[in-house]
């Protein structure tokens, strides 16, 4: 009679030899020590120095270990695992220098919470934290941005479903203006918009001509991301429905468009996040404002990163806190905007 | 079932003919004069090696290739009396009339089941009452209906591959077409999905007219009525060879091409 040789379910493939993760460890950590000693004692100096000290100890020690180590593998597979593991962390190092200052500036807004909630209406010049705030900016931020997305994602959805769908003749003259639409400059798009609409005095500064610059830097953000979702549904299901009977508006409606719906929630999201740090095309039409203004038809609008483009022209201390805990608030709706657009494409994906 | 006897009952009605169909891809003939008629309540097998041109003639039978941009036609094609390609036709009309099964079994994967089979009425926006009987009703008809019931509200994804081709078929069958295409139904399939697809199909007879693809012979034997061969001889485009009831085009062929086909010996 044979008996199983064991009947506790494991993951074999994923047991890794003790003494492989010793010697493993000992390279990973013990060469970023030498290169920094390396970098004291020898003419290489600063990060770069160090850099390239670290991955030379590196790829050297990872050469051994493929080869005299518990677990042999090819010198190219260590090279290359070499190679990424420097890159991330020189490029996870750069990231933090930008994110560092804003993050350790930041935080000391966070104690003076009125900062998110007053305007800036009665504050002068370097006046303490616990004065005012930018909330109107945020306010108006949101509105522009909101209207925006609004005037662009059907837009650029229905540019998307012509390419895509529809594939009429104005198909390359669509793509040509959505491509050359992506390369304008973001003040151009203010200029645009300042020339055409506020000279002529047909709008006032004010949110909405704030939020038509905005739709203008959307727009080829949107039309392009969707229209590679809309590549991605299979001609299959088209095939199916149009087979059913279905015209061909039906068809997008009820079988395209669902399908590719989460992914284009991703394109909008990504279309907004394109825009929210912008300040050069709403100066020239939103123009700023110190108060709260909560109409977008009528009077200047403020924003986010235009208030934090006049707190720095100010340059007090308390100025410059301000500015670095708008950014702080910033970034930080930036994260959770591309981090909810990762999500839901992520679950376009399971589907 | 006796040959006269098929012949009787075909004579009193016709479902669909062709009339010299002929068809291109941009500059290049892929069919030429191809005359059949299917009649009603009947199974006709459609065989001949890949690239005869089998897809594309079915695809004229519901004006699906004129999806294709490079696609052009000549000929008639006759249903209830009428040419399908006639100027004032609405293809969705035809296509709501015609149904078709792929190949490649294509459930809407952001449906559910029921949803999917519904679906057809919601993209040809048919107002029905009796949804749920409509639903029960095809689902039965296609087999499918005793594995599903209890799971009508859940994706259609989760189907097996079997499953979801029958799903597609109790989708057409809610238009109530009077002819439904069949594109190589089984290929993806395994032999059991086959063998219930194929009882399917014998089921669905006596309420429509079939024509289906496909690239087995037993198939062919096992479920069609008459069979139509196919062939692209080398530089020329596909015609048909020899149409007629199955037992003959089987057993005894007329022409030494269609013999050396169904036996097998090229193709
Ligand atoms: N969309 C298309 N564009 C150009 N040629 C095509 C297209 N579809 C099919 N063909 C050509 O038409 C011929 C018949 O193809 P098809 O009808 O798919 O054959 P079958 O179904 O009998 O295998 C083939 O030579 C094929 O290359
Ligand atoms: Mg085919």
């Amino acid at each position: 009679m044979s008996k199983a040789l064991s009947d506790t379910p494991t993951q074999p493939w994923k047991t890794v030899d003790p003494e492989f993760r010793k010697q493993q460890l000992i390279t990973h950590l013990g060469t970023p020590v030498l290169a920094l000693l390396f970098t004291v004692i020898s003419p290489m100096a600063g990060f770069t120095g160090f850099c390239v000290t670290w991955f030379g100890f590196h790829v050297f020690a990872a050469a051994l270990l493929a080869k005299y180590g518990k677990k042999p593998k090819s010198y190219a597979n260590a090279f290359i695992e070499v190679f990424v593991g420097v890159t991330i962390f020189v490029f996870v190092a750069f990231v933090s220098t930008v994110l560092w200052p804003v993050i350790s500036n930041g935080m000391a807004g966070v104690s003076h919470l009125n900062l998110l909630f007053q305007d800036a209406g009665k504050v002068g010049a370097d006046a303490s934290l616990d004065k005012g705030g930018f909330g109107h900016a945020i306010v108006g931020s949101a509105l522009m941005i909101g209207l925006a997305s609004l005037i662009s994602v059907p837009i650029g959805i229905l540019a998307a479903l012509y390419v895509t769908e529809v594939r009429g003749k104005l198909t390359p003259f669509v793509r040509f203006f959505v491509q050359a639409m992506s390369g304008v400059p973001s003040i151009v798009a203010g200029l645009f918009i300042y020339s055409a609409l506020i000279i002529s005095g047909i709008l006032q500064y004010s949110g909405f001509a704030g939020s038509l610059a905005l739709s203008i830097l959307m727009l080829p953000t949107v039309a392009r991301t969707a229209e590679e979702i809309l590549r991605l549904i299979p001609d299959d299901l088209r095939t199916a429905a149009l087979a059913l009977g279905g015209t061909q508006w039906r068809t997008v409606r009820m079988v395209v468009l669902p399908a590719a719906k989460s992914g284009l929630i991703t394109s909008a999201i990504l279309g907004i996040a394109r825009v929210a740090g912008e300040t050069a095309p709403l100066l020239l039409t939103a123009f700023g404002n110190n108060v709260l203004n909560v109409n977008p038809f009528s009077d200047s609008m403020a924003a986010l990163p235009s208030y934090v483009f006049n707190q720095m022209l100010l340059g007090g201390d308390n100025d410059m806190a301000r500015a670095w805990f708008a950014t702080f608030v910033l970034l930080i709706a930036i994260t959770i905007l591309f981090t909810s657009a990762r999500i839901v494409a992520d679950r376009m994906k399971r589907n | 079932m006796g040959s006269e006897e098929l012949e009787f009952v075909a004579n009193l009605d016709n479902a669909m003919e062709t009339k010299d169909i002929n068809v291109w891809f941009g500059e290049r003939q892929v069919l030429a004069n191809v005359n059949l008629e299917f009649q009603t309540n009947t199974v006709t097998a459609l065989i001949g090696p890949s690239g005869c041109g089998k897809s594309t003639f079915i695809r004229t039978l519901n004006r699906m290739h004129e999806l294709i941009p490079s696609a052009k036609l000549a000929g008639r094609v006759m249903l209830d009396d009428e040419d399908i390609y006639a100027a004032h036709v609405d293809p969705v009309d035809i296509r709501l009339k015609v149904g078709m099964v792929f190949q490649k079994p294509n459930p809407f994967p952001s449906m559910s089941i029921g949803d999917n089979v519904l679906a057809g009425l919601k993209l040809a926006k048919r107002k029905v009452e009796d949804a749920d009987f409509i639903l029960e009703d095809s689902l039965r008809k296609a087999g499918l209906w005793d594995e599903v019931k209890d799971r009508l509200k859940t994706s259609a994804g989760s189907l097996s591959g079997g499953q979801q081709q029958r799903l597609c078929i109790a989708r057409s069958l809610v238009l109530k077409p009077q002819v439904l295409l069949m594109d190589e139904p089984c290929s993806a399939l395994d032999p059991g999905s086959t063998r219930r697809i194929e009882e399917t199909i014998k089921e669905l007879r006596e309420s429509v007219t079939i024509v289906i693809v496909t690239h087995n012979m037993q198939q062919a034997l096992r479920v069609s009525d008459y069979t139509a061969f196919f062939l692209s001889e080398e530089g020329h485009p596909g015609h048909v060879v020899e149409y007629g009831l199955t037992n003959d085009i089987f057993h005894e062929p007329k022409d030494q091409r269609t013999d050396d086909y169904v036996h097998g010996r090229f193709g």
